[in-house]
């Protein structure tokens, strides 16, 4: 093999090279390297001293070796010894190896330090940019302590050639991305800014890579060369394709710094100056206008030199997002590249367009294209371009075009790359949810979705469907049906019999009156699925079947029968085991009653954000989905959701015992829960011990994430209570109608209540959770009555563990006494240390006058007697106040049953009224109360109003009960 | 940015690190991206998505040109970097093969220093680059050259 050399070749070297060249095999290849190794070493050794040619051949081989992947632990000393020579490749490839294989030892670095300090006052220009090569590429700390504040001054001063200003610029540059605080510039900005008018085109194109790093960091000091960077763009932009000499590229004028102009102009605002902002617009017109021209040359070169100058200018055109005209050009310039024959132009008119489309002013213009972006998606050869097809369509979805382009997703997702298989999951998973009008299609997407790619539906996506399910009373039937038909399917997917099972769990007995879907047929269905799956899904079989027994009392022998053979009962597997004994247990102890409590329809869940679309802001990263995205997942998701406040909120109690398979778990964010919630006093005490953190009420917690932490920065937390969060009230009027949910919650705790009273004593309890992963220490409550409520309220608060370790959460029990009548609520403070500072919170307990409550029934007769009774005028107080929520007569109920009181039936005149009765139990007195509601639910959506009449014994009373209760509807 | 020069083969003729990186890092991007890169077929795109950076590709002849850049990089310049970067090769060796990368490789990251610095272009004129490294050597003229990849492109 003939070696090929050119300049002042080394014999020796290329001799070596070809030897490696033709080693057979990797043991021949090492060997040879060895010997040439200890060669070498002994030459170095040797007492001979070598001339600088041979030490340069010698290092140059030490070099190559390193190339090839070896270690090479010697030769830095005879390296740092070329770089004194005055022969210019000797000293070329003493920096060479200097800068390749860096060594920390510091008697080495102050030698090369003190190198290249000689060569930068040497006033030889090669000399110096070898020197500043050497620096930039080394780019260490220790470079920048020696060097950075010389390297300014070179490149500002007025007698330095434009090559070493060059590589200053760039130089720099690299020192200030290792060690952004040894690099001053203070002084230089205004120079440095200056060189984007230089007159040699290199200079000003390594100068604008250094001002456009450091105007990304310091804007405000560097804003001046936004006018800079707008004239020059412009002159380049109008100059003719040959004005510019070598800086035009195949006709191009300047692409590279074309590209750099528009960059830097990015870091900023649009110009407030008018005259330079229409320049400016004027150049991106230009530009726009360049991209329809016939091109000067064939050559591939030419087109991609004009179209990155093309798309730079896009990207600031979207930036800016403000010129609606510019944007519209741009999209239809993209739509154009959509069919280009050039597959790098399709990918990125595809990638440009994504932004585009979460632009006001062009996302109509970007709909207009997605029977081309349907057909990439089909026909796409290359699974990136494909990919980028599959982002675009997910960034034009919005609720006109929905329906169609889940559809497309979906068919394509038979064939898709396994590699991009999950990812196009969550999307379909999302944009049904988002953009679903009708819940049977959501219904429907899904469940193809887990029928074609059932192994990339992930648990978030399953527990989704669930959770909107029973949120949504109206799709339930539909939803049953839906999976009662896909589990007839011979081979389903596990995901599949989970949501079957779950939803069958559930809703089961509303398919149950079609005999080809009756109990049995539905169990025996599920049953049949039972010895396929992994044990996760048959431990929520398992609760499905107890679910049944409660649901179709006639399944009750068939279910008991499987609970109570071997396989289940003496599974090896614990927590089979455990539920079938448990539940075989129930099902033949427990009356009905007791059953149909324990085993309740699950509850809605609360309206939170779409934990599939964190999922998917997760596998793709930080900003990959945007913030506006993020918002609107958030509307969307509540309004899909709409879970809010509704019936049975405040009378539900949670599914089941805590083995229950729990769907919302991950769901909610907040680790393993149930979403328990509230209970009636009966069954209250026995739920206490598995209620746990989750809960309703998260959406109003969730408004004051920032809250705990402003109210108390670490450095002015003082050990004094903090004065009651602004939004305690809020938080109290959440728990007027409703004894258990979430009282408060911030991005270090949350805290969970649970009440339980009876007659005029109460029983709360509250339940700390430590959202982060570091311990709380010094963890106490305290709890106060200000002023009167001190002798009319008697709190209790029993001991809580002052650590509170990360992720955990503590329980505390608060024994309430109530005296006599009151209006205030006492204050809970809660003072911890989290990471040493200080956290000082005070919110107020959810304690009201009407939790002491004790309904009465009574006549019609006997209520309009006693109302008359109470007839004097401060016995009275009423409220005529607009509705806040929809008025619907179940909520309407299910609120005033929260309330405490009797809800009288057929006792009003009126049939849309609403009358209830109760008395007060308090130490001191009982005290009467009537109440009357009357809506006036014909008026117009928005002017409906109620007027709200409380009548009691005591004044204060009826005073207090319409405050707290004109809030609640 | 970092910069690598590979054969079809899957040997690395030439590499360049603009961020520091650990060696064994760097060794497992190299594999790793390789991989990537020689399994992508003729026609398909010359960027891809890999890891959080983008990759630009080209091949020339028997080699293959990666430039590993930032989200935010203007691709389609970053193919001409590669091209201009190939251009000067060509210049300097006269019909630049992969050959002479090998013999010479000490050449090759000598034009590159000159023509990228920390990631950044430092001139774009072929002129201004090659003044410096001319200016050092004297051209020697060789006979046996393979045929350049330039020619095989059809660009020379």
């Amino acid at each position: 093999m003939p070696a090929v050399s050119k300049g002042d070749g080394m014999r020796g070297l290329a001799v070596f090279i070809s030897d490696i060249r033709n080693c057979k095999s990797k043991e021949a290849e090492i060997k040879r390297i060895n010997k040439e190794l200890a060669n070498i070493r002994s030459k170095f050794k040797g007492d001979k001293a070598l001339d600088g040619y041979s030490k340069k051949k010698y290092v140059c081989k030490l070099l190559f070796i390193f190339l090839l992947g070896h270690d090479i632990d010697f030769g830095h000393m005879e390296a740092v010894n070329l770089l004194s020579s005055n022969k210019y490749t000797e000293k070329q490839i003493g920096y060479l190896f200097i800068s390749v294989l860096v060594n920390s030892n510091s008697e080495l670095i102050r030698l090369i330090n003190n190198a290249i300090k000689n060569d930068l006052s040497s006033r030889n220009p090669t000399f110096m940019c070898l020197a500043l090569h050497c620096i930039a590429n080394v780019g260490s700390r220790e470079m920048a302590e020696a060097f950075a504040g010389e390297i300014p001054r070179i490149l500002v001063a007025g007698d330095t050639m434009d090559s070493v200003k060059q590589s200053a610029a760039l130089c720099l540059l690299r020192l200030y991305r290792t060690s952004p605080d040894l690099v001053l510039m203070g002084e230089w900005t205004s120079r440095v800014v200056h060189l984007l008018n230089d007159q040699h085109m290199g200079v000003v194109t390594a100068a604008i890579s250094l001002i456009t790093c450091l105007s990304q960091k310091n804007p405000e000091e560097f804003k001046t060369c936004v006018s800079l960077a707008v004239s020059r763009l412009s002159r380049i932009v109008s100059s003719a394709s040959t004005d510019l000499q070598d800086y035009t590229y195949y006709f191009v004028p300047a692409p590279w710094l074309s590209c750099k102009l528009l960059r830097l102009l990015q870091c900023y605002p649009p110009p407030e100056d008018g005259a330079v902002k229409g320049r400016l617009v004027e150049c991106l017109e230009t530009i726009l206008n360049k991209a329809q021209e016939p091109p000067k040359s064939k050559k591939v070169q030419h087109s991609n030199a004009k179209n990155a100058i093309l798309f730079e200018a896009i990207a600031l055109i979207i930036h800016y997002d403000s010129e609606p005209n510019l944007l519209v050009r741009a999209c239809n310039q993209l739509g154009q590249f959509l069919q280009h024959r050039e597959t790098n132009l399709r990918y990125l008119a595809l990638e440009s367009m994504c932004t585009l489309a979460s632009s006001e002013f062009s996302h109509e213009a970007v709909k207009t294209h997605i029977e081309t972006v349907i057909n990439a998606l089909k026909t796409e050869r290359d699974v990136s371009v494909r990919q980028r097809a599959a982002d675009l369509l997910y960034a034009m979805c919005d609720r006109s075009n929905a329906k169609q382009i889940v559809a497309e997703m979906l068919s394509y997702l038979e064939t898709a790359d396994y590699s991009i298989r999950e990812e196009m999951v969550l999307k379909v998973a999302i944009l049904a949810e988002k953009y679903a009008v009708d819940y049977s299609w959501y219904v429907d997407t899904i469940l193809n979705l887990i029928r074609i790619a059932g192994d990339y539906v992930s648990e978030e996506v399953w527990y989704r469907v669930i959770q909107i399910v029973i949120n949504r009373d109206d799709v339930q039937g539909y939803a049953a049906k839906t999976v009662f038909e896909a589990l007839q399917a011979p081979a389903c997917h596990e995901n599949m019999v989970k949501v079957g099972g779950y939803i069958l769990g559930e809703f089961g007995n509303l398919i149950a009156g079609d005999p080809r879907s009756s109990p049995l047929v539905q169990f025996n269905l599920l049953h049949s699925k039972f010895h396929l799956c992994s044990v996760p899904t048959r431990a929520l079989l398992l609760s499905a079947y107890i679910k049944f027994i409660n649901l179709f009392p006639e399944t009750k022998p068939t279910i008991q029968e499987v609970l109570r053979c071997d396989s289940q009962i003496r599974n090896s597997d614990v927590e089979l085991q455990q539920r079938a004994v448990e539940y075989l247990k129930l099902s033949s102890i427990a009356s009905t009653d007791v059953l149909a409590t324990v085993l309740e329809e699950m509850p809605p869940f609360p309206e939170r954000e779409s934990s599939i679309l964190a999922k998917l802001k997760k596998k793709k990263g930080p900003g990959a989905v945007s913030g506006n995205e993020l918002e609107e997942g958030k509307r969307e998701g509540g309004e899909l959701n709409g879970a809010g406040e509704r019936p049975g909120d405040s009378s539900a109690i949670g599914a089941s015992n805590a083995s229950t398979p729990s769907p919302s778990a991950d769901l909610l964010g907040l680790r393993s829960a149930a979403p328990v919630s509230a209970a009636p006093p009966s069954a209250g005490s026995l739920l206490v011990d598995v209620f746990s953190e989750a809960g309703p009420a998260a959406p109003a917690a969730g408004a004051n994430d920032d809250g705990f932490l402003s109210s108390a920065p670490p450095s002015v937390v003082s050990e004094d209570p903090a004065p009651p969060l602004p939004e305690s009230d809020e938080l109290l009027n959440k728990f007027v109608c409703k004894n258990n949910g979430v009282l408060f919650e911030n991005q270090l705790l949350q805290i969970g209540v649970k009440s339980e009273y009876r007659q005029n004593l109460g029983r709360m309890y509250l339940f700390y959770g430590n959202k982060t992963s570091v311990q709380f220490v010094n963890f106490t409550t305290t709890v106060s009555c200000p002023g009167e409520l001190q002798s009319q309220l008697n709190v209790q608060l029993k001991p809580v563990d002052p650590l509170v370790e990360g992720g955990a959460q503590v329980q505390q029990v608060i024994n309430i006494e109530c005296l006599t009548v009151f209006s205030d609520a006492p204050l809970l403070n809660i003072k911890f240390r989290y990471g040493g500072a200080l956290q000082n919170l005070t919110l107020k307990l959810p304690v009201a006058i009407n939790k002491f409550f004790q309904p009465t029934e009574m006549s019609s007769h006997d209520f309009f007697q006693r109302w008359k009774q109470l007839s004097q005028p401060q016995q009275e107080a009423q409220k005529i106040f607009k509705a806040n929520h929809a008025m619907d007569t179940e909520v309407l109920k299910a609120k005033l049953l929260g309330l405490g009181t009797a809800l009288l039936e057929k006792v009003d005149p009126n049939p849309d009224n609403f009358v209830c009765a109760g008395v007060i139990q308090t130490k001191a007195q009982q005290v009467g109360c009537l109440l009357r509601l009357e809506p006036n639910a014909q008026a117009q959506p928005g002017e409906q109003m109620y007027r709200l009449t409380l009548r009691s014994s005591k004044d204060t009373v009826a005073k207090r009960l319409c405050e707290l209760l004109a809030e609640q509807f | 940015m970092k910069n690598g020069v590979c054969s079809r083969q899957g040997k690395l003729r030439l590499q360049k690190w603009y961020t520091a990186t650990a060696e064994r890092d760097k060794k497992k991007m190299v594999r790793e991206l390789m991989q990537v890169v020689l399994a992508r077929k003729p026609k398909m795109c010359s960027f891809l998505e890999w890891r959080d950076l983008k990759i630009v590709y080209k091949r020339y002849a028997s080699l293959y040109f990666c430039c590993a850049v930032e989200e935010q990089d203007n691709e389609l310049i970053t193919l001409e970097v590669i091209h201009r970067f190939v251009e000067l090769l060509d210049k300097y060796f006269g019909s630049v093969c992969e050959l002479d990368i090998i013999f010479n490789f000490e050449k090759a990251y000598f034009i590159l220093d000159e023509f990228l610095m920390g990631g950044e272009i430092q001139d774009t004129s072929k002129k201004g680059v090659l003044k410096a490294i001319e200016q050092a050597d004297l051209l020697q003229e060789e006979d046996e050259s393979p045929r350049s990849v330039l020619e095989e492109m059809g660009l020379a």
